[in-house]
């Protein structure tokens, strides 16, 4: 930070030139060298001190509310557990049965299938959908009700519309006794529910809208003439939307894909009642791990978890700058 | 502070006499203490066996105090009682959960001499012995952490000491659950769970302190291996135990794992599951849907369990009179009836008898044939005339317990090779 520019770059100085006088006199009454101080470096001064108490109450609570716990789940990472109590310690057990055991690594395996696979269908309904909505619905006022429309699921619980699934896809339930009253199968099909297939469709449904709202808000800001320009040149439809929308929806379809892929990784209760218990993520591990009273293996697993998910986040952000989009 | 204690002195020893309660409030005197105890709220949790909103007004209703219920499950259970003392005043936890709690000293050990029904008390809970001729089952039988030297015990004591770490108020022998009109032919043992006929249709519950128990039992059954003390295995045992279901699983034995009662009602009442671990008033919840569900008695014998009640260490003074005062009336009858209307058992049986009619006490207590209809406490019929119950009489069922629910003393390995197996 260059010394006499403004710590932080004001849009407007109003908020902070009220409380201006009152702060100067503070900053500045213990060193008597600073009396000489110029103005514009006293503004400056200023501009620096109020920069910072305008981002303290945040810094505060996102140091109290996110830093702080995490910090707490690493240190505790490194205590022992007894059956029923912790104590606090430092050492790497936690960490050693962690890596030592083979079925971490199946789970995580298990935790990015589920993330690749429900990020590729709901990337491709997301797109679909907000496509639809951004250049096929003319009028804005279609395009608001019909946005409101894909939200309206989101009124009820996520869990409950989660369940409502099971007996839908059940052995007797209503998608297995249509298709044997269409004749298409003789026999309930069992992996309807209960499969990696219910949990990942529960995924997809949960989550399509996380993909669908930044999507569509990027698209909704591409300028509308570069369409126009695409097809005076001769674009074809493909070509337009290959080489004009995607690159240009990028941003938007980050953002998703980094909703989507958290969501994924680090839910627990989808896996747990689509599965019926039967499959697990790293999530699952942690719930258990804290069902019976072993927190400092289910702190290990969440540091683990979260330099994994932030490494992905972090890969994911090499490709495209999102800061244009915000 | 000296009226209300002779007032409460009063109360208890018209409790003493076999008064019970309501020749107690018909007296001016303990009304008194009556308007007092009307600001005290105990607050009680526990597994949903047993914490329901009838007892709780039924308290507020006889005993004039607030109670407080929160259900859990038992691994949640587990984690309150042990880290967060302050939360309760009353655990109504299972007595391998106590094994596992009581050294933490959150909870404090109860005077019997304050108990007023604490001679009927059945012997499973303070000799170990349903009859005298009976013969203790393997695991933790709750008469072995039933007790405690003195007040401030931390170790539990052989016999009778006159200190309680529980006060018992229900248990029961649990079995597997099956639809008879589903299978279609007799079941007559544990074996039966891995069964490949019942490919994909099989459920075992996601517990694992009990699950390993159904497990064990299912082992010695297909004749593969038999436990010196299935409550206590070594490593080399829960390896052999788990893996065998592990390849179960990865065969795909198993419909789905269930961890709550609503669950495994779910499972079998919409037909996914057709054999499984069940508790009683799952089968109950089943039939009173319409659909037919048979707890049924195995040659093995039954995977048993008790639950009671114990007080946490920070419960003093009036409170603490409170909560004898409930505990006295717990095992007064009415609880026990409404329980044992559901499946249970109660802890003074013979209390409860005075709240069921004969029909019910004969059904649910003496394994005779129904003379009417059975309904559940809340209106479903459970049992039409001549029906018996599964399994029996009282002394049929909790006589042929082959072992109680436990806690090992390789319970943390056990608990990694069963994340393992939900893992495989």
């Amino acid at each position: 930070m260059t010394p006499g520019a403004p710590a932080i770059p004001f849009r407007a100085g109003a908020p902070s030139s009220n409380e201006t006088p009152a702060m100067t006199d503070q900053a500045i009454a213990k060193p008597a060298v600073r009396t000489r101080v110029s103005a514009s470096r006293l503004g400056a001064l200023s501009h620096h001190a109020a920069g910072w108490l305008l981002a303290a109450p945040l810094a505060l609570v996102l140091a109290v509310f996110l830093v702080l716990p995490i910090v707490m789940i690493v240190i505790v990472s490194f205590w022992g557990a007894t059956e029923f109590s912790i104590y606090p310690d430092f050492q790497w057990d936690n960490y050693r049965f962690l890596f030592g055991s083979d079925v971490t690594y199946r789970v995580f395996l298990n935790t990015f299938k589920y993330a690749a696979i429900t990020w590729a269908f709901t990337l491709l309904i997301g797109f679909t959908v907000a496509y639809f909505l951004a250049f096929h619905v003319r009028t804005l006022g279609w395009q608001v009700a019909l946005f409101l429309l894909c939200t309206i699921p989101f009124w009820t619980s996520n869990i409950i519309r989660m369940i409502s699934w099971i007996p839908f896809l059940g052995r007797n339930g209503l998608a297995n006794s249509t298709l044997i009253s269409w004749g298409v199968i003789d026999e309930p099909l069992e992996w309807l529910l209960f499969s990696d297939f219910s949990v990942i469709l529960a995924f997809v449904h949960l989550y399509t809208l996380f993909m669908v709202v930044p999507i569509f808000n990027t698209m909704m800001r591409i300028d509308r003439s570069l369409i126009e320009a695409a097809s005076d040149a001769g674009a074809s439809g493909w070509q337009t939307l290959w080489h004009v929308v995607i690159p240009l929806t990028k941003p938007g379809i980050m953002i998703g894909t980094i909703f989507v892929v958290t969501l994924v990784m680090g839910d627990f209760i989808t896996v747990r009642f689509m599965s019926g218990s039967q499959s697990a993520n790293v999530g699952r591990l942690i719930s258990n791990d804290i069902g019976l009273l072993q927190y400092p293996s289910a702190s290990a697993t969440a540091v683990i978890l979260l330099i994994t998910v932030l490494m992905v986040i972090g890969i994911l952000l090499r490709f495209v700058d999102i800061r244009k989009e915000l | 502070m000296t009226t209300i204690s002779k007032v409460r002195y009063s109360r208890r020893a018209m409790l003493k006499a076999g008064g019970a309660a309501v020749a107690a409030s018909a007296l001016p005197a303990p009304m008194v203490w009556g308007q007092e105890t009307r600001n005290i709220t105990l607050r009680q949790f526990g597994t949903g066996v047993s914490n329901l909103n009838e007892v709780a007004t039924k308290v507020k209703e006889d005993l004039g105090f607030t109670l407080e219920m929160t259900a859990l499950d038992s691994d949640s259970v587990t984690q309150r009682a042990a880290t967060q003392p302050d939360s309760f005043d009353i655990a109504d936890i299972e007595y391998w959960i106590c094994k596992k709690v009581w050294p933490t000293g959150n909870l404090q050990a109860m005077d019997t001499s304050k108990i007023a029904n604490y001679d009927k008390i059945v012997g499973i809970f303070r000799s170990g012995k349903l009859t005298p001729e009976s013969v203790i089952a393997q695991g933790t039988a709750p008469h072995t952490v039933g007790f405690v030297d003195g007040p401030g015990g931390t170790s539990f004591a052989d016999a009778e000491t006159g200190w309680m770490t529980l006060i018992p108020t229900i248990y029961n022998a649990d079995t597997l659950g099956i639809r008879p009109d589903l299978i279609g032919r007799p079941i007559s043992n544990w074996s039966e769970l891995l069964n490949p006929e019942f490919k994909g249709k099989a459920s075992i519950l996601d517990i694992s302190s009990i699950g390993i128990m159904d497990m064990a039992m299912v082992v010695e059954s297909m004749g593969e291996y038999t436990y010196p003390d299935k409550g206590n295995m070594t490593p080399e045992e829960i390896d052999l135990t788990i893996g065998i279901f592990t390849e179960a699983k990865q065969a795909g034995q198993f419909r789905a794992f269930w961890k709550t009662f609503d669950e495994s009602v779910n499972l079998m009442a919409s037909g996914e599951v057709v054999i499984q671990s069940m508790w009683s008033p799952a089968i109950t919840a089943v039939r009173s849907r319409g659909i037919p569900c048979v707890y049924q008695p195995l040659e093995e014998g039954y995977r048993s369990w008790g639950g009671g009640i114990g007080l946490s260490a920070s419960l003093s003074g009036m409170e603490l009179d409170a909560a004898y005062e409930y505990i006295n009336w717990y095992l007064s009858g009415w609880v026990g009836g409404f329980l044992m209307r559901q499946g249970y058992y109660s802890a003074v049986p013979e209390t409860s008898k005075a709240f069921m009619s004969e029909n019910e006490w004969g059904y649910w207590f003496e394994g005779k044939e129904a003379t009417d209809v059975i309904t559940s406490p809340f209106g479903d019929p459970l049992a039409q005339a001549g029906e018996t119950r599964d399994g029996g009489s009282f002394y049929d069922r909790m006589g042929a317990v082959a072992c109680w629910n436990a806690v090992m003393d390789e319970n943390q390995y056990m608990v990694r090779k069963w994340n393992e197996f939900i893992a495989a």
